[in-house]
């Protein structure tokens, strides 16, 4: 595979003449994005070994789900990508669900599509923010994380809570949308595209931003695809795949949207596509909005899986146990089906998959995710060597690696 | 102290006391420095994990900690206090104390969230339970995230707290 070198200016080549020397960024840097330690091995301000080490976050998310029922589980799905929590919640779920052979009514589905896209918008307005601040913009920044707080608002209207939602359930979602929920998404919706413009105002043409994002971090669509790059990384480089158009979940088959693809595959590519995706979410949002259906919001053949107060459950007074001053629940679906199942969504950073092995006895014996921030990391070394330590930055930003769904 | 050549002091504050017209305030050494510090702790960002979203977002626009002279620095060098934002791995432990072992005296440590507080859910063999058991925790903040509001009003019990020191500031020189 060849190393990227920047089109834009002539990399010098290293002198070996013996001055090189070994730089360790991180794990505690500003512009790793968390907890990323990369060993650099350098030869003035040029690259040339480039090793990122990982792990510095691991806590142990497979390990506990072990030990947890599918139900329990969701909580931990938060804290993988907390950036975008609700997608996590969504593919989690909907990977349970076929795992357990529960369907989803048609309401609920439309409301995690919502849900989903609205995390969509979170994720690539953090990324903007912290992208662009590590390149030297620091307006954009503010002008993201005033947008994010209208839906970090609008999430707390729908579950109470800003970044850890556990707001969808295995079978449906927790709480119905209020009338005022969706006058605010529509309020949001109205205003989002102009204050994409803003955005591009600022940075589209911008020189500095452009010196430092066109051809830098060129990836071709066989190198993206060979390392396994997934979502804006791999679209960046002109490959059409898309995982709500390919294999639709939810409700993607229901709405119309378009999958932005690049063409150069280089940072501004990448950053074009995100740009793109944020006004498609909108589209997705609106179609959303207008078509969303009646009916319930969860299912009643999952019984053991939802929250007592929203099911279909039989409560009885528990004479055996406790006396008769306690109710118990009753669980009539005790048996869980014995076997294997992998599904992946499309989430901000690309595709996550769950992977769960089940030996029926309502704990998965293993939960594997497939995560695209440690996908991505790898590509860090195609991306860095050879070019400048400054560029490393604006590599590192245009992956969109979250460390907390890296080292699980 | 009540009158310096026949002018009134103004008492502005509990012991510290204004001349009318000149640019000066007289009062205890420990009250006037102590203001100083508390007004502008410059917090090292030691953002691990989801706490860290929201100490930004407690920097960003609508919670805006300038209003508070609190500015983030990325280097413990500059630093007054370290907000540990996040779950504190194992791995993690010796570069949080090698971090904290930077900063100048004196320093400050607030404790932002359950995994930094206690361990939170992440009772596993590669969590620490809680960063106090690397290093001295001045705040503890709770919260799964907590609210950007909640970390302003736990460094605003931060600065209550240097505010009510007696020279701490000394041990610097």
């Amino acid at each position: 595979m060849t190393r990227p070198i920047s089109k834009t200016i002539n990399v010098p080549v290293a002198d070996g003449d013996g001055d090189r020397y070994t730089l360790r960024m991180g794990p505690q840097h500003p512009a790793t994005h968390g907890v990323l330690r990369v060993d650099l091995e350098l030869d003035g301000e040029t690259i040339l070994k480039c090793t990122p080490h990982v792990g510095y976050l691991h806590r142990g998310f497979e390990k506990l789900a072990e030990h947890r029922t599918y139900a329990q589980s969701l909580i931990l799905t938060d804290r993988l990508d907390y950036i975008a929590a609700m997608s996590n919640n969504v593919g989690y779920c909907v990977a349970v669900e076929k795992l357990l052979g529960v369907s989803c009514p048609m309401r609920a589905k439309y409301i995690r599509t919502i849900v989903g896209e609205m995390s969509r918008l979170c994720s690539h307005l953090l990324w903007l923010a912290t992208h662009a601040l590590d390149i030297g913009a620091m307006t954009v920044f503010l002008y993201c994380f005033r947008e994010r707080e209208i839906l970090l608002d609008l999430f707390e209207k729908l579950c109470g809570a800003r970044l850890t939602f556990s707001y969808t359930r295995i079978g449906g979602v927790r709480q119905d949308v209020t009338a005022d929920f969706m006058s605010e998404l529509q309020r949001f919706v109205d205003i989002f595209p102009s204050k994409v413009s803003d955005y591009e105002t600022l940075i589209d043409t911008n020189r500095i931003w452009l010196k430092r994002t066109v051809g830098i971090g060129v990836l071709s669509a066989d190198e993206a695809l060979s390392l396994g790059l997934t979502g804006a990384c791999l679209r960046g480089s002109g490959v059409d795949y898309d995982i709500r158009k390919h294999r639709p979940y939810d409700a993607y088959d229901q709405v119309d949207f378009e999958v932005p693809i690049g063409a150069d595959g280089d940072i501004y590519a990448r950053y074009r596509c995100r740009m793109e995706e944020m006004l498609q979410s909108n589209k997705i949002l609106q179609q959303c909005i207008d078509q969303l259906p009646p009916g319930p919001i969860f299912n009643d053949d999952a019984p053991d899986l939802v929250m007592p107060m929203q099911g279909e459950r039989k409560i009885e007074a528990d004479t055996t146990t406790y006396g008769s001053g306690l109710i118990k629940f009753i669980d009539e679906h005790g048996s869980h089906p014995v076997g294997d199942v992998y599904v992946s969504t499309e989430v901000p950073k690309g595709e996550l998959g769950f992977y769960f092995i089940s030996d029926g006895s309502g704990h998965p014996y293993r939960m594997h995710i497939r995560s695209p921030s440690f996908i991505h990391i790898g590509a860090i070394p195609y991306l860095a060597e050879g070019g400048f330590i400054a560029d490393l930055i604006a590599n590192i930003g245009t992956l969109d690696v979250v460390l907390g769904e890296c080292d699980r | 102290m009540g009158k310096i050549k026949d002018v009134d002091l103004v008492e502005i504050d509990d012991g510290v006391k204004m001349i009318p017209g000149a640019n000066a305030v007289l009062g205890p050494l420990n009250k006037i420095v102590n203001w100083g510090r508390a007004g502008s702790i410059w917090p090292m960002t030691f953002g691990l994990a989801c706490c860290a979203i929201e100490m930004m977002d407690a920097g960003a626009s609508t919670n805006d900690l300038d209003r508070f002279g609190i500015i983030f620095r990325a280097s413990p060098r500059q630093a007054d206090c370290m907000i540990v934002a996040g779950t504190l791995t194992k791995k993690m432990a010796p570069v949080l104390r090698r971090v904290y072992d930077q900063m100048p005296e004196p320093r400050y440590v607030l404790a932002m969230g359950s995994c930094a507080c206690s361990g939170g859910v992440f009772d596993t063999y590669s969590v620490t339970q809680g960063v106090d058991t690397i290093v001295p925790v001045d705040v503890y903040i709770p919260g799964c995230p907590p609210r950007p509001e909640a970390l302003i009003e736990g460094l605003l019990k931060l600065q209550k707290k240097i505010m009510g020191e007696e020279f701490r500031w000394s041990q610097w020189r």
